[in-house]
């Protein structure tokens, strides 16, 4: 069992989670994810880690309620339990393990979208910490679920963009990059991505015509994240990669992204039936 | 009850087309009457081969003699002193190359049924609460088991009762490894059985700490540093799913075995009201001829599917038990027999549609002794399927062995281990799977009472 030590809805839709998890607090880092499952009848679900503090043998996770396990999830409080939260899991970010001194070289630009702003977060101040102040680009639907602002400002340069323009620049983070670099004489060399699969298909898209080379964090459909099952399968470079275990973290060019969407929706109709179930 | 000396006392079982749309167990089991009636076969040889033929030397005239006269604790006794995990042996084990294979009654009839008086020892033992001995004398050192599987759990049972503090790590949420993630209800009852059986391993002093993956959480060296272990033994199991490398491998409706039993088992996603989906299969092709392609099709069975399993060599070299082979057709799997897959068929929404296969023939006798099946030229034909599960076995995780310097893996990433299960690091033993590549419950279980004896002498200089 894991306690809640602190529980915050961020937007309508979308809570972070302070976890009392000593094991994974002390190896962790940037990059990597967690398995929570709620209770003893729960799903297995992978989160990407947000926020961790060795010391205070913390993680943190952000959940947007997209499904019926995460509605599951959003009920419990603070100072409940969690049945189980498990990992480190996955490759840490290569941000993060390469030479330092060669990652201060590049130039950096993360991009987030919506819920991926919570996993960028991890990275941005990992990297603010060892001397990188890197551009962050998190785009959000409206002003009102743009989430972390005031964490992310603290430790990268914070451009927020929204699709309707209530809030920041307007427009999708797509024109948001193309903007900083084609009229506002950005460059950057690195790009790390990470959002809804449709948006990091487009986003890629538009940075390998920029020439930026760009990592992004896929989010396939799991069970056991160590390796065992095989259901995060994802074709990379023609290759079939397991995201649990060979990412989650991959060059965005490779990535057949038609497959991986298409993979998402497997469960489609049992998921619905199943968010309909946990509203109630 | 009257017995011919030729044959096993028959066993009873669920009917073929009840079961078929359950996931009771399918073998009912012997009752008292009938365990001890087969156990008047037992010739009681001086030289008993049956437990030659056991990977962890039961002595089965022993608790064959005690359950002739009646005493059943006393059987429970005798055979808990080899097996930490009989009703499960019982159960799983390829009896009919082991200590079945071996029993001098199976020359000129049948063999002793020596599986199923097992099983119905060690389900009495449960029934009537009765438990393995414990440890006299405490040795006063610690000893980490990675991995909560047939292997590990034997390893640990058997250093507890020798006295030793053991800790079970386990990377998923629930104790059991392929006991529960693997194999089925209707094969294998979780709670009933399998859930009992590791109570007994925790009574004995068991330690097992669940949602730790060893290599991510903690790695061997922080178990034998600061956590202040004196022996680690590697029973971390199988790994990765193998795929074939065919064209759309990657569509919708392509699992691994692991995939759909772990949804299936572990998760429960054959209840209704499971949190964790399956996918509900109108006809699937199962590759594959082993233990864990036939738990698949019948699974897929019972959801509700029409099963062909599709396995390129011929009927004689099914790995599978045979009794599983046996209720899997009298349930109505069919089986595609000397048929090789060669691409999957996808529609045009990337949906599995069917499986193209070649017809195959027996060739020469390959490396592993099984004649090789080779292709039938222009023999190619289409199997409509919505679903393909590949159970072509597995290969080792190196979540370990990438995080464990100095620990020597051959040339398939198998952990090396002599033949007691030392490895190449001082203090780290190894076994199971995790060493052999995918093999049986009751090989794993042997590899761990190996071991534990060796770590015990070890730790005893």
């Amino acid at each position: 069992m894991f306690k809640i030590l602190e529980k915050e809805w961020l937007n309508v839709n979308t809570f972070k989670m302070v976890l009392d998890a000593p094991m994974i607090s002390r190896s962790c880092l940037p990059g990597q994810f967690v398995i929570v499952r709620t209770d003893e009848e729960g799903e297995r679900i992978p989160l990407t880690i947000c926020d961790y503090d060795r010391e205070k043998k913390t993680v943190t996770i952000v959940v947007q309620t997209i499904g019926g396990s995460t509605v599951e999830m959003s009920k419990k409080e603070k100072g409940e339990f969690l049945a189980d939260v498990v990992g480190p899991l996955g490759r840490p970010t290569d941000l993060c393990t390469d030479d330092i001194e060669e990652v201060k070289k590049k130039k950096i630009v993360f991009v987030a979208g919506g819920l991926g702003t919570a996993p960028v977060y991890c990275q941005v101040k990992w990297l603010h910490e060892h001397g990188v102040t890197a551009d962050v680009i998190v785009g959000a639907k409206t002003k009102d679920i743009v989430i972390l602002e005031e964490e992310m400002k603290a430790v990268g340069n914070l451009y927020i963009t929204t699709d309707d323009g209530s809030y920041g620049r307007t427009g999708m983070v797509t024109t948001c990059l193309e903007d900083l670099v084609k009229k506002e004489g950005k460059e950057y060399d690195h790009c790390v991505c990470i959002g809804p699969m449709i948006m990091m298909k487009f986003l890629s898209k538009l940075s390998a015509e920029l020439g930026i080379h760009t990592i992004v964090s896929m989010n396939p459909i799991m069970v056991d994240g160590t390796g065992m099952c095989g259901a995060c399968r994802i074709s990379v470079g023609g290759e079939t990669k397991f995201a649990c275990v060979d990412g989650p973290e991959f060059d965005a060019e490779l990535v057949d992204w038609d497959e991986a969407m298409r993979r998402l929706g497997l469960y489609k109709p049992a998921e619905a039936a199943a968010l309909e179930a946990a509203k109630k | 009850m009257e017995v011919d000396m030729m044959k096993k006392v028959p066993v009873r079982e669920q009917a073929p087309e009840v079961r078929a749309k359950n996931f009771e167990e399918v073998c009912i089991g012997y009752n008292k009457e009938e365990a001890m009636a087969e156990a008047t076969r037992c010739l009681n040889c001086k030289n008993p081969m049956c437990v030659q033929g056991c990977p962890v030397s039961i002595n089965i005239p022993g608790f064959v003699q005690e359950l002739k006269e009646g005493n059943i604790e006393g059987a429970y006794q005798v055979i808990s002193l080899s097996s930490a995990l009989p009703a499960v042996c019982g159960r799983v084990c390829p009896q009919e190359r082991q200590c079945e294979g071996k029993c001098i009654r199976g020359i000129k009839g049948e063999a002793l049924s020596i599986g199923k008086m097992e099983r119905f020892v060690a389900d009495w033992a449960r029934e009537n609460n009765v438990k393995p001995t414990l440890a006299t004398e405490k040795k006063g050192k610690k000893v980490a088991v990675i991995g909560s599987g047939p292997s590990g759990l034997t390893c640990a049972g058997d250093l507890a009762k020798a006295g030793y503090d053991v800790t079970i790590y386990e990377a998923l949420h629930k104790a059991g490894g392929v006991l529960v993630y693997g194999i089925p209800e209707f094969r294998l009852p979780k709670e009933k059985v399998v859930e009992k059986e590791i109570e007994n391993i925790k009574g004995l002093g068991v330690d097992i700490e669940t949602d730790v993956i060893v290599g991510k959480s903690i790695t061997i060296d922080e178990l034998l540093g600061e956590e202040g272990f004196d022996a680690v033994y590697i029973g971390s199991g199988a790994g990765l799913p193998r795929f074939m490398g065919i064209p759309g491998e990657n569509a919708n409706g392509v699992f691994s075995a692991n995939e759909y039993l772990t949804r299936s088992n572990l998760m429960k996603a054959y209840q209704d009201d499971s949190k964790t989906p399956i996918m509900k299969s109108k006809k699937v092709a199962v590759v594959g001829g082993g233990n864990v392609a036939m738990d698949a099709a019948r699974t897929a069975l019972r959801l509700g599917a029409e099963v062909h399993i599709v396995y390129r060599r011929g009927e004689s070299e099914l790995p599978a038990r045979a009794e599983e082979v046996h209720h899997a057709k009298e349930e109505g799997i069919q089986f595609d027999l000397l048929t090789n897959p060669i691409e999957i068929l996808e529609d045009d929404k990337g949906w599995v549609s069917g499986i193209k296969c070649i017809r195959m023939e027996l060739g020469e006798p390959d490396a592993s002794g099984r004649r090789k099946p080779v292709e039938v030229a222009g023999s190619e034909f289409t199997i409509d399927v919505d679903t393909v599960i590949m159970a072509l076995g597995t290969s080792p995780n190196p979540l370990i062995s990438s995080t464990t310097k100095g620990l020597d893996t051959d040339k398939k990433k198998c952990i090396v281990a002599d033949e007691v299960g030392k490895t190449s690091r001082d203090s780290v033993y190894a076994g199971g799977d995790a060493v052999t590549g995918a093999a049986t419950v009751i090989l794993a279980m042997g590899a761990g009472k190996t071991a534990a004896k060796a770590i015990d002498e070890f730790l005893s200089k």
